[in-house]
């Protein structure tokens, strides 16, 4: 650490602390934001997505923080979280709420669920230590094809959310119009480009503040740097008379919970709640959001949920448009697989500190 | 110690060890009645179906041979077998002689994709699996960079039939009509009514006549070194780093011939999605059959291959006649294959920790001894 403080001051030091990919990404998005006027797109309707994309995902990248912190490594179980939010969306329409109410009711409905769900899944990584991620993301699988059934088979009769034919089983796509739709996007709105319907939602973002000012205050509570210490290094945590799997159980049902505050958000920005497989393609970009931000695998913190969602939301904003223009192609999907995905890796083969002391 | 352990035979242990297995013979049991299809049928899609997947799920052997545990990114091999099968149909070469110019041609990009992954896998030790997972996503990406934007502009597609109306890539299907079922049809006889695809079942044999032997040579003994414990593997003067490198590279040449022959039996392939799938279904078959992430023999792929496809073949048909809904059956599958990972992956970790438990509990008792000793 000493080392890299010295040299601090020249480029290669920078490089070295902030990482060759997440540079390269870095350059990436402000060359889109460079190029995006110059290929006559429309800067301020960019930024203005940008904006609501991140107010949709922050939360969800958020929700890596408390299990990153405690050690158990990058949370490829955000599926059961999302399935968490997902019952409680569900069970707020059909128990008829409506507006902004059924908004946090879906909150409330979801708790118990992501309380239980994330206790049962930190007792499990606890019997694991050291495998986290890798049955974390087939628990997170195996739940999501569980859950496939259970929406077919669980007895919902809203007319809103079930097929019109058959009267039965859940549909893939709900629209929430007149449910929570925007409950929190429309908060005091700031408009930004009115005639385009691009506002700035200040109710989401306050909301994120708040959530994210939660976690930053509890990281700093006596819980909160013990939770830390046992993921720095869990056999110091022993050492100093933390209970090592109280924290890591702890940090999991705030993740949990968080990802399925997190889904609800995103779907209130997003307008439509979608069931069955598209879970599943929450995961991965959330995972490499938070280590664009920044973070390492057993390292992160709230800057890195900002700055990571705002560049990865860029990238996916920004390339179809600007790269389309520019070589008639649209890339864009193989661009943000590519670079997601790569992000990753990275992080997946740099050396962990303090590993082997497990 | 492991002599001690097998001396006593213990039920419990044996059924836990292979509750996997046990597992799905149960579902089997109670699917069959239910989907009400006859022996003669069920015995047919066996077959074809064995004949179609063992070849790929056998790929996975030598990476766990060398401790590099479930490779993940035998997804790569497939997408090499993929791009040679385009390649030949583009030059309408068709049949048996299609069929083996795909294999060739997918050879050195399988090479190149295996050192690739090995390489990052050397830098992920311990974490192998879970970057393999990764690199089959991130190498999803890189097969639709050639196939969707590469394929015609750099690399030349010749026939319309195959390109996307705007010019450039690869339609969502490729059709492989003329090399259907050539390989299986070759000396293919008929028993009772069920097809065997003969030719198909002796590459399969050879396959595996190879792997026992590549097991007793050299190399095959520096893997198992290396996957007992690689400090070791290292001061016996084995290149740890290349030795995991040549399993990853032989498996994923394998996955791609392995592919080819899947995709001759199936005789069309969704070009962005054929093999976005094969990894996960190939590793669950392999541990249904009572391969761990530690040990996996020949017989336990064709066990697994034999309960897995079973299982395939009846629970949409079971899950309808239960519930008048024929996804269910289907959701239940995708359930099934990804939780029998689960179970297995769990099992291996909480061995893992035993085995750690119980080491570190020995040594503790040698401390205790050796320190009375020293009084």
């Amino acid at each position: 650490m000493g080392k890299t403080l010295e040299n601090q001051s020249t480029v290669r030091g920078f490089i070295d602390r902030f990482g060759m990919p997440r540079l390269i990404i870095a350059a990436f998005v402000v060359l889109l934001f460079v190029m995006a006027p110059i290929v006559g797109a429309d800067l301020t309707m960019q930024i203005g997505n940008v904006i609501n994309r991140f107010s949709w995902n922050a939360i969800l990248v958020l929700a890596m923080v408390p299990m990153i912190q405690s050690g158990c490594s990058l949370n490829f179980g955000i599926p059961l979280g999302i399935l968490s939010g997902l019952l409680g969306g569900t069970l707020s329409i059909q128990l008829g709420f409506t507006g902004v109410t059924s908004f946090f009711m879906a909150i409330l409905l979801a708790t118990p669920f992501a309380v239980l769900v994330g206790g049962g899944y930190g007792w499990l990584l606890n019997k694991i230590k050291g495998g986290e991620m890798m049955i974390a993301t087939y628990v997170g699988l195996a739940s999501i094809a569980f859950m496939c059934m259970m929406w077919l088979l669980l007895p919902y009769t809203s007319p809103t959310m079930v097929w019109g034919l058959s009267g039965k089983g859940l549909r893939t796509t709900i629209s929430l119009e007149g449910f929570y739709d925007k409950a929190l996007a429309n908060f005091l709105p700031i408009p930004i480009d009115p005639e385009n319907g691009l506002y700035f939602p200040t109710g989401s973002i306050l909301f994120f503040a708040i959530l994210a000012l939660g976690i930053w205050a509890f990281f700093r509570t006596k819980t909160g740097t013990a939770m830390t210490a046992v993921g720095s290094n869990p056999l110091f945590a022993r050492a100093a008379g933390i209970n090592v799997n109280r924290m890591r159980l702890l940090s999991v049902i705030m993740s949990t919970w968080l990802g399925a505050v997190g889904i609800l958000v995103y779907q209130q920005g997003f307008g439509f709640m979608q069931l069955y497989m598209a879970p599943n393609n929450m995961t991965l970009p959330t995972v490499s959001a938070i280590l664009i931000g920044g973070a390492a695998v057993n390292k992160a913190s709230i800057p890195n949920v900002i700055i990571g969602t705002i560049l990865f939301q860029s990238i996916v904003t920004l390339t179809p448009t600007v790269v389309t223009a520019m070589i008639h192609m649209d890339i864009s999907e193989v661009v943000r697989m590519i670079v997601s995905n790569g992000m990753i890796l990275y992080a997946l083969t740099r050396v962990m500190k303090g590993e082997g002391s497990r | 110690m492991k002599n001690n352990q097998r001396a006593k035979f213990n039920l419990g242990r044996l059924l836990q060890d292979n509750i996997v297995p046990v597992m799905f013979i149960v579902i089997c049991i109670i699917c069959f009645p239910m989907s009400g299809y006859s022996p003669t049928y069920l015995l047919n899609e066996l077959v074809t179906r064995m004949g179609r997947n063992t070849f790929l799920v056998l790929s996975l052997l030598i990476p766990v041979m060398a401790g590099l545990g479930m490779n993940f990114a035998m997804t790569l091999g497939a997408m090499a077998g993929q791009i040679g099968l385009i390649l030949v149909s583009d030059w309408q070469i068709w049949g048996i002689p299609g069929i083996i110019l795909a294999m060739i041609i997918s050879i050195p990009i399988s090479i190149l994709f295996g050192i690739f992954c090995g390489n990052l896998l050397n830098k992920a030790k311990g974490r192998e699996m879970i970057t393999s997972y990764i690199i089959a996503f991130f190498m999803n990406g890189v097969y639709q960079l050639i196939v969707l934007f590469m394929m015609g502009p750099i690399i030349p597609i010749i026939h319309d039939t195959l390109k996307l109306p705007r010019g450039y890539g690869i339609r969502n299907t490729v059709s492989l009509l003329n090399m259907r079922q050539h390989l299986d049809n070759l000396l293919a006889i008929n028993v009772a009514g069920i097809k065997i695809p003969v030719l198909t079942f002796l590459i399969i044999g050879v396959l595996c006549l190879v792997i026992v032997w590549f097991r007793r040579t050299k190399l095959g003994q520096d893997m198992r070194a290396v996957a007992q414990d690689m400090e070791v593997a290292r001061n016996a003067g084995i290149n740890v780093d290349r030795t995991r490198i040549i399993a990853i590279v032989m498996s994923t040449v394998l996955a791609g011939f392995g592919m080819i022959i899947y995709l001759q039996n199936l005789g069309n392939f969704p070009t962005y999605s054929a093999h976005t799938q094969i990894g996960t279904f190939s590793i669950a078959a392999l541990l249904v059959g009572g391969a761990s992430v530690e040990k996996a023999s020949i017989s336990n792929a064709f066990l697994g291959v034999f309960l897995f496809h079973l299982m395939f073949i009846m629970a949409p048909a079971a899950g309808t006649a239960v519930t008048g809904d024929s996804m269910i059956g289907e959701y239940f599958r995708t359930f099934v294959s990804y939780g029998v990972i689960t179970v297995a992956l769990i099992m291996y970790e909480a061995r893992k920790r035993r085995t750690r438990s119980a080491t570190s509990h020995l040594l503790a008792l040698a401390q205790q001894e050796e320190e009375a000793r020293a009084k």
